[in-house]
Parts: C-alpha cells; structure tokens; sequence
C-alpha cells in the first residue's frame, strides 16, 4: 500500500486503540456485570472497526465486509447468551455485583 | 477541521460517556450512539452493506436485547444513585486523562492526512453479496448454526426454575 | 463428503425440536447417540469413498476445500467418542427430563461447531465455529443454574470475550497482508512479509486468544472454576473435548499447515508448554476437590501437547497428535469417574472421601487405568504418546524440556497416588458403608474408555510398525 493509504491506517488506527482503551478499562473498573460486557462490546467495534478499515486499505471491502457481517450476527448470539446467564445470577443473588462471584477459591 | 476528526472524535467521545454514565440505562443508550457514528465512519471507508447492518443490528437489536437484560434486574433507587455517582467520580476520573494523554503521544507521530479516497471497490469488481454467497458458504452456516444456539440459550437459560 | 459430519448434527437439532415433547425424552438420546457413532465409525473405518463422494448440488454450495488429513481425522474420532461417553452419562446423572433434553441440543450444537473448527481450512471461519462451541459450552456450564455454576459460566465468558476480541483483531491485522483468510494465503502473506512488526504482532494477538482459550498458564484462571461447576456430564464434554478443540487443535493446525517450524513461533509456544506442565501439576498436587485436581491436571496435560507443538519436528507433531487423542480418552474416563462417585456418595471432596474400592470396583479400577495412562506407564497408551513427545525433543537437542517433561510424569504419578489413596484406597470413612457402585448406565462409559485406553496402548507398536 502506498504511503497514502498508510497514512490513513495510521490515522484510523490512534482512534481504534483509544476505544480499545475505554473498552479495556469499562471491563476493568465495574463491578457490575452488565457494564463488563457494554465494555466488551466497545471492544468488539474497535474491532470491526480494524477489519473494515484493514479491508479498505487493502482494496478488499467486498472480504472485509462479508466478514464484519458474520461477526455482527455472532455478536449478537453472544449478548443473548450473556443476557441469559446475567439474568439467571440475579435470580440467584438478587444483584449483579461481581463482588458475589468472588466465591470460589483454590 | 475535516470530517473524518470530527467524526472519528465524536466516536471516541461516545464511548467515554458509555464508559463513564452513571446509569445503565444512559451506558446502553451511549452504546447505541457509538455504534451510530461507527455505521456513519463504516459507509464513509467504502461499506454500505456493513454500515447498515452495524446501524440495525448494533445501534437497534443489541441495545434491546440490554435493556430487556436490565429491566429484569432491580432500578437503582435515589441514594443508590447518588452513592454511585460519588463512586463513578472516584474510579472513572483516570480514564479521560488517559485518554488524552495518549492521544497526545500518538498523534505527535503522524500527521493528518488527506481526504479519503473514496475508490469504488477495485477488488476485482466482486460484490459482497458474491463473496458472502460463493466463497464465504461455511460462514453462512456458522451464523445460523449461531442463531440457533442463542434460540436454544434463551430456552435454556430465560425459563423459570419450576420448583 | 465431509460435509454430512456438520450438517448430520444439524439436521437432528432440527428433528429433536420439531418432534413432539414425549417422543423425543424418550427417542432423542438414540437420535443422538447415533449421529456421534456415525462420527466414530467414519473417522475410523477410513473409508475412501466416502471421504471422496460428491453429491453435486450440495457440495457446489457449500466447499470444505480439501479433504480431511490425519490430524482432522484423529480429532473428528475424539470428537466423537467424548460426545457418546458424555451422552451416556447424561442419561444417568442429570435429574429431570428438561435437563437432559437441553443436554442433547447443546451437545449437538457444540458437535456441530466442533466437526466445523477440525474440518475449515480458514482462520475466520475457524473464528466462527469457536464461538459456536464456546456459546454451546456457556449454556452447557449454566443450564442447571446453580450458583456456583453461574459463576464458574461468568469467568469463562469474560475470558472467552477477550480471546474473541484478541483473535479478532488479529484477523483485522492479518487482512492487511494477506488476499484473504484462508491458509493458503496467509502462508503465502508469511513468506512475503513475515517480518513485519504488525504482522508478528497480529500472530501474536491470535496465539494469546488460542492461549485463553485451551486454559494454558497463564491464562488459565477461568479452567478450574468452569470444570468443578458444572454439573457431571458438562465437565466431560468441555473438559475431554471442547476445551481441547477449540483451543489446542487450533494451534495443532496451525502449525502444521501455516507456520511450519518457524522460530519465533518455536520458542514462546515451548516455554510456555513446559511452564503449564510444571504448574499444572504442581498446583494438582494442593487440591482437595476431585474435578479441581482434575482440571489443573488438565492444564499440566496440554502443556505437554502445546511444547511437542512448539518443537515441530515430525515426531514432535506425531506425539502432540496422539496425546491429544489419549488425553481426551483418559480425562473423559476421570471425569465419569468423578462423576460416578459424585452420583453415589452426593459428594466430590476428597476429605470426606475415603476406602470406595471394595464398594465401587468399577470406578475404582478404571480410574486406575485412567491414571495410570495420564502419568505414562507402560503398557498403556499414554505411554507411547509420552515416549514419543519425549524422545523428539531429546532428538531436537531441547534437552532441557525432555527432562521437564520426564520429571513432570514423576509429579503426576504423585498427585494420582494421592488421588487414589484419597478416594478409593484407605479406609472407609463413617457414613458411606452403604454405597454401591454405581448402576450400568455410568459404568458403561467407564469400561468402554478404559478398553479403549488398553487397546490404544497395546495395538500401538503395530501401528508403529506398520507405518
């Protein structure tokens, strides 16, 4: 890729790693378990970010497309499951603090 | 300033906000609007067909499918509200100033560069709807086979324990 | 044609739910049980011509690329021992009817995207099929909604959420390189441009997500808590193959089709074998819980897959391979076993545990067995497997590694002994005079992994020859 392209990766690329960023400290600094997984999906769109913007540096937006549309449909298997799982801990513990999933030692 | 700053910008500003929000309600509607102004940097790097589904999907589907997760779980009452807030000052402080800091670091090695050049795809002159369908085929099955499994998760998962 | 091992699961996932409530309790397992023998018996009879078939419509649609090699075969035959093995306890351990009609969907789901990772040939779809066992193993771990459960489901979600992200981005970096993402062309984008920071970092990144995912140290964090929670036949499945596919098979594939030999890939995947073997087994060594021993013995096994895998030498592989299949056996069969004292004693803690040889013949000399296998004794087929990981790094001049790896076997023949000592040796403990062993349906699976493991081991030198 010529410099110009390369220029625009780099460009793109400060801003990926600064939502990589907010995404990594959102999972880091809640307990709440339902704000751990809003971090893993900024994380995920930094991510889908990355590979469209690797497809458009590249000249391969039809490949990197295709992609990002399988991972959004994953995505959204993933959350459902994630919603399911939360939902049954707060019935469990009546709260979404992860501080109650601290139980297990050894 | 051009375009791309400012909506590269207002990217990074949303999920701050996401990140930072007292409520969860306002975190989940802050993910919405991030995935928004991803959609509109997604269709300005040449992918219409990615750009829609972000916007439906991540801005519409998954923000539903959180708060339906949160309506199940109990409301924070006032004080909660308040304690919280003092809480999130506490912890979520470092976070802007990291985030300049680097920004800062980062952008002193590059410069900003010119338009975008907006070339119609020169891949080959192939459609996405043509890679998806014709080399892509296993994947077509891994996102039904991963519908599937989240249909069978929320029949697991969502029913009440029938004591 | 290979494809019929995906979309046969596929197919009774749709049967199982379509039908009628009552017919299938009682009808599914069968359903079940059948396609898993299906599996067994094609990925071991070989057959040629069935391999080779082409139904023209379906095949133009969807493309496997080439057939499958070895390495997909041996993995496509655990695959389908375990999902049998775990069936079987399924049917005995798990309470109500609604349990075990999720088990059979969730298995089938996680066998679909298991049959799928061993059979693509590209690192996205690779992705995809990842996360479809993952997801099944989420819904597995928290289907009986105990809280610890939860809790174990919740710290291998949040891992597993950081290996996708991981791999993810990898993929993002490796698009840069190459033309696409299938093998070929990341091979091909290897040799053109393999020195590239962002591509040995976007290697990297795909190495630590596989990391995470197999439970190797010191990602490992998630692993015990998952194992012990979940309720028996889970722990079969996730730990004798779903953590091992998703994660060690990957790395196996890799190497052997993309990477070849190359140094830089050598030594972090050496290092960090030998260190999971030596922490795995030495933090087996402290445990009190019968599935927590296990699972940190897990860990100390895929260490030793991983450093033959990082040796890559043709024997090296050749050893990482079989162990693969010999630890999928032999851990399947110690966690029945957990599974078959769980049932009859309602406890795993080995302090309350003690002297259930003379009550549970079965268990007790299966695990044996089992044990012994693990820890590499002679003439079972762990052995073999150990020998051979030991001599090719002994022949690649790693002469530090094979002495880890000879000494490791020392420890986990110490922490088995304890194991056995614990649980079926010594006496019996007050409270537990009436226990019997356990009925046929758990001991079925028992002797059919320990004929297996006896078999393995004592056909193997023929198969050494005959190659």
């Amino acid at each position: 890729m010529n410099a110009d392209l390369a220029s625009v990766f780099r460009y793109f690329g400060i801003f990926i790693i600064l939502i990589g960023i907010c995404g990594v400290y959102c999972i880091l600094a809640t307990r709440n378990l339902i704000r751990a997984f809003i971090g893993v999906e900024i994380l995920i769109k930094a991510a889908t970010l990355l590979i469209i913007l690797a497809g458009y540096v590249t000249k391969q937006v039809a490949l990197a497309q295709s992609l990002v549309i399988t991972l959004i449909v994953i995505e959204v298997a993933l959350m459902v499951v994630v919603g399911g799982v939360i939902l049954c801990a707060f019935r469990d513990h009546k709260t979404i603090d992860s501080r109650n999933l601290m139980n297990m030692k050894g | 300033m051009e375009i791309n700053f400012i909506l590269l910008s207002c990217l990074v500003l949303m999920s701050l906000w996401t990140v930072i929000t007292a409520r969860l309600i306002m975190a989940v509607v802050g993910l919405a609007l991030t995935s928004a102004v991803l959609s509109i940097i997604i269709f300005r790097l040449d992918s219409p067909l990615a750009a829609v589904f972000e916007l439906s999907v991540c801005a519409g589907l998954i923000p539903v499918i959180f708060i339906t997760t949160v309506s199940f779980t109990h409301r924070l009452t006032k004080e909660g509200l308040r304690i919280r807030r003092k809480e999130k000052f506490a912890k979520f402080w470092l976070l802007p100033i990291i985030i300049v800091i680097v920004a800062v670091i980062l952008f002193s090695y590059t410069q900003k560069p010119a338009h975008l050049v907006t070339s119609v795809s020169a891949s080959g002159g192939r459609d996405v709807r043509y890679i998806l369908w014709h080399t892509r085929q296993l994947d077509l099955l891994g996102q039904i086979a991963a519908l599937l499994a989240a249909a069978v998760g929320v029949a697991v998962l969502f029913k009440e324990q029938k004591e | 044609m290979p494809l019929l091992l995906i979309l046969l699961p596929f197919a009774s996932l749709i049967i199982l739910n379509l039908s009628t409530k009552s017919a299938m309790h009682r009808h599914g397992f069968i359903l079940v049980g059948a396609v898993a023998l299906f599996q067994v018996v094609t990925a071991l009879g070989r057959l040629g011509e069935f391999w080779d078939i082409k139904y023209n419509p379906l095949v133009k649609f969807f493309s496997l690329g080439s057939a499958p090699d070895n390495l997909t075969l041996i993995a496509l035959l655990s695959i389908g021992i375990v999902i049998f093995v775990s069936l079987l306890v399924a049917r005995a351990v798990l309470g109500n009817e609604t349990l075990k009609f999720n088990f059979m969907n969730l298995a089938l789901l996680a066998c679909l995207g298991m049959n799928a990772v061993v059979m693509a040939h590209d690192f996205f779809s690779i992705y995809v099929f990842i996360e479809i066992a993952a997801l099944s193993s989420f819904i597995l771990i928290a289907m009986t909604k105990d809280p610890l459960a939860i809790e174990g489901a919740f710290k291998y979600i949040i891992l597993s959420a950081v290996a996708t992200v991981l791999m993810l981005c990898s993929i993002g970096l490796l698009l840069l390189f190459a033309g696409g993402t299938a093998f070929t062309d990341i091979a091909l984008a290897l040799k053109n441009s393999g020195n590239e920071f962002l591509f040995k970092a976007a290697v990297g990144l795909f190495l630590c997500g596989l990391f995470i995912k197999s439970g190797i140290v010191p990602f490992h964090g998630w692993l015990p808590d998952a194992y012990s929670a979940s309720s028996a036949p889970v722990s079969v499945l996730l730990a004798g193959i779903i953590t091992k596919v998703s994660g060690v098979y990957v790395l196996l594939r890799l190497v052997v089709s993309v990477f070849g030999g190359l140094a830089i890939i050598q030594k972090p995947l050496m290092a960090i074998g030998a260190l999971s073997i030596v922490v795995g087994a030495l933090l087996s060594l402290t445990q009190n819980n019968f599935k927590r021993l296990l699972s940190y013995s897990s860990i100390s096994q895929v260490g030793y897959i991983i450093l033959a895998a990082g040796c890559a030498t043709p024997l090296a592989i050749f050893g990482a391979v079989f162990h693969f299949f010999n630890h999928a056996v032999f851990k399947s069969l110690l966690f029945v076993n957990a599974a078959a004292v769980e049932k009859q004693t309602g406890t795993v803690d080995m302090e309350n545990l003690g002297g259930l040889a003379a009550r549970m013949p079965v268990t007790a000399t299966t695990s044996v067995i089992a044990f012994l296998s693990c820890a590499g004794i002679p003439p079972l087929a762990g052995f073999w497997s150990k020998l051979i990981i030991v001599i090719a790094l002994w022949k690649a001049s790693h002469f530090a590694y094979a002495g880890i790896a000879a000494l490791a076997s020392v420890i986990t023949l110490g922490y088995f002994l304890h194991l056995q000592r614990q649980v079926f040796f010594g006496k019996l403990k007050a409270g537990l005079e009436k226990i019997e062993e356990a009925d046929f349906s758990l001991a079925l699976p028992q002797i059919i992994l320990a004929i297996i493991i006896v078999a393995a081991g004592l056909i193997f030198p023929w198969i050494l020859k005959w190659r």
